[in-house]
């Protein structure tokens, strides 16, 4: 029984990381941009959640509804501002821009909400329930199929539809793509969408289980997905999911055993150690070095 | 052949001493190096001997000695970053967790060992043989655990590419810190401290140690970027494939190059936790380390001069706008924002100050001005011909 209810919350943690994972692993993939305000946009996120919900008082859905589209939005924008003129600019410029735009969405939070905790209220007044005599959290089932459903989406965008055709083509060739005729711009920003809208929903499902909104919640949370986007291998799909899940699963794991303060710790370990054994990850492709 | 026999005669021969020149074209004169030492070194005693009678007299008050202290502290911990970010071109994000590092096992260390120097609380701070050997023998201790960290982390680490290496370096703080916090609880016995820190630390850091320790460390991070290892790490930053294919060990040079980062960090750490006299986990978090890289970014990667100027014109100015300490973060990370979109290489770029070069340039009689005017008559002159 204790057993189940850890599996499952391995499960849920693990999903919440996936959807993280899958926004990071898509950035990257297209512009090798290792976008450090992810994590940020998710912590906004959750603040239009208690915005909507407890200052007020509208109901959970549009609560839900304004969060995803306000992270999308966010992400968007986040890339025409700052990421948009460094498009042929050295990488570490880049990245250190994105250092600066986390910086930003957490310290302006900060002045703005205070550091304090907010207190995102319920979404559903549904908490548990039974089948065959045993008590199952709604929440954690329904993060884990939201999850299940948005990766299939995901993976459907990618493969079949003329966009994922265009975000694959620039992921694979930024210069060849253009001469194809493809907007790479609009891919690019097309991808930030894509992945804040799934950062919106990491951020709806993270509110739901943890029920808080602090400023620097977004470091830890977009720290361990990028981990989990590593380990499954970065630019990779179903990587990320794999990531995500084994990340989950490793932190409950430890917590269960009673050392829940070095959840952490062992997160980080064991990226370094998958990278020093399989540097792409478990799915990634091997990278070859064009000169 | 004769072609280049002109290119050679082109060229103003450059003659070492102080003899008379000619000027343009002729004789461009320059110091010799023990002449470059001496100016420097004198230049550093001066600002010492100053600084020291200024806080004797009391114009200097203890609260300015303070911030002069974290000054010095924050240069030493840019500069050392520079050596990763802004010669080796990696982005660690780990530097606190060197920090950190440094300044426990530096505080741990002279802690242990006072009583066996003959050394209390009180002497420790006050200058005597005993005490300034332990003071040096800790901050090598604390600067070689920190390397000692940056190597094992550096070895795994920089066999990737750069945005591994920056989780890498983030993770690798991040399990410092959760160390740092649990140690304590986990051996059973008493260490670090925990969450409330290391307390009782003596407090050997002072204004001329300080600055004596940051003349040394800049003086040795100067002269190893103008080696042979120096140019190679450079070399790497400027096209890691290229330098591979001249038969610049890659390897090699970014390890080495990432330990001396961390090594001076964990000097840096040192001087920290002596100058605070708390050494907490919660301090060396994620946001130290970006707030020691926003001042080597602004100064300009690359820049010694960028990276001492901005560290100490970001210590100073917190402490001096005190009102606006909730801003103080929001307009940091504008900043850094538009210095990337509109400046990237930073406010210097990787211009650099050389007292020797601006007296060559006064025993030459070249000065920018001059270049200028010269070159608007020879463009004139093109004109008219």
């Amino acid at each position: 029984m204790t057993f189940l209810t850890q599996v499952l919350n391995g499960l849920q943690l693990g999903s919440i990381y996936a959807l993280v994972a899958l926004g990071y692993t898509m950035v990257y993939g297209i512009i090798l941009l290792l976008n450090f305000a992810h994590g940020d946009i998710i912590m906004v996120g959750a603040y239009i959640s208690w915005i909507v919900m407890s200052k007020l008082g509208m109901s959970p859905v549009l609560a839900v509804i304004l969060s995803v589209l306000g992270c999308t939005a966010l992400g968007v924008l986040i890339d025409k501002v700052a990421y948009a003129p460094l498009r042929e600019a050295p990488r570490l410029s880049i990245l250190i821009t994105a250092i600066g735009v986390s910086y930003f969405l957490e310290n302006g939070s900060q002045l703005v909400f205070g550091a304090d905790a907010k207190v995102v209220p319920d979404y559903t007044s549904l908490s548990t329930f039974q089948v065959g005599g045993m008590t199952f959290s709604f929440t954690a089932i329904l993060t884990i199929a939201v999850t299940a459903i948005s990766t299939i989406v995901l993976n459907l965008l990618v493969q079949k539809t003329k966009l994922g055709k265009a975000m694959r083509a620039v992921s694979e060739d930024m210069g060849a793509a253009r001469l194809m005729g493809i907007n790479v711009n609009t891919t690019i920003s097309f991808t930030f969408a894509v992945g804040s809208a799934l950062a919106g929903i990491g951020a709806v499902l993270y509110s739901m289980a943890y029920h808080q909104a602090t400023p620097t919640m977004g470091i830890m949370l977009g720290t361990k997905a990028f981990v989990a986007a590593v380990l499954g291998g970065i630019g990779s799909i179903p990587g990320a999911v794999i990531g995500g899940l084994v990340v989950g699963f490793a932190e409950v794991a430890v917590s269960a055993i009673g050392l829940s303060v070095w959840q952490d710790a062992v997160v980080f370990l064991l990226l370094i150690i998958v990278l020093i054994v399989k540097p792409t990850g478990i799915l990634g492709r091997p990278m070859t070095e064009k000169v | 052949m004769e072609d280049i026999d002109m290119t050679e005669g082109q060229r103003p021969t450059i003659k070492t001493g102080f003899g008379p020149g000619k000027g343009k074209g002729g004789v461009y004169r320059t110091l010799p190096m023990p002449a470059r030492y001496a100016i420097n070194a004198v230049l550093v005693v001066l600002f010492l001997v100053i600084g020291e009678a200024m806080i004797g007299n009391g114009v200097v008050s203890r609260y300015q000695t303070g911030v002069l202290e974290q000054i010095g502290i924050y240069i030493i911990m840019a500069v050392s970053l520079n050596i990763a970010t802004g010669y080796l071109g990696q982005l660690p994000l780990g530097h606190a967790g060197f920090m950190s590092v440094g300044g426990y096992s530096c505080a741990l260390f002279i802690m242990k060992n006072m009583d066996k120097f003959g050394l209390t609380l009180a002497t420790m701070s006050k200058v005597s043989p005993a005490s300034v050997m332990l003071f040096a023998l800790g901050l090598l201790f604390g600067g070689v655990c920190a390397a000692i960290c940056g190597l094992l982390i550096g070895i795994p680490a920089l066999r990737l590419k750069g945005d591994y290496l920056a989780i890498i370096t983030l993770g690798f703080a991040e399990i410092i810190r959760v160390v740092m916090l649990n140690i304590d609880s986990v051996l059973g016995f008493e260490l670090t401290g925990g969450a409330k820190g290391l307390t009782g630390i003596p407090g050997y850091t002072n204004f001329l140690n300080t600055f004596i320790v940051v003349a040394i460390v800049i003086f040795f991070i100067h002269t190893m970027m103008k080696s042979r290892h120096g140019r190679a790490i450079i070399a790497i930053r400027d096209n890691e494939i290229a330098a591979e294919s001249t038969g610049v060990n890659t390897t090699y040079y970014k390890t080495l190059a990432f330990v001396a980062s961390a090594f001076f960090a964990g000097i840096g750490g040192g001087l920290y936790a002596g100058c605070i006299g708390v050494m907490a986990p919660a301090k060396f978090g994620f946001m130290k380390s970006v707030e020691i890289l926003v001042m080597v970014v602004l100064g300009g990667m690359g820049s010694m001069l960028g990276s001492v100027l901005s560290a100490t014109v970001l210590t100073i100015l917190p402490e001096a706008l005190r009102a606006f300490a909730d801003y103080r973060m929001v307009v940091y990370s504008i900043v850094l924002i538009l210095v990337m979109i509109f400046r990237p290489q930073g406010l210097l770029g990787s211009y650099d100050f050389s007292m020797s070069r601006v007296i060559e340039r006064i025993m030459n009689r070249d000065f920018p001005w001059k270049k200028k005017r010269e070159a608007k008559e020879e463009v004139s002159a093109d004109a008219e011909r």
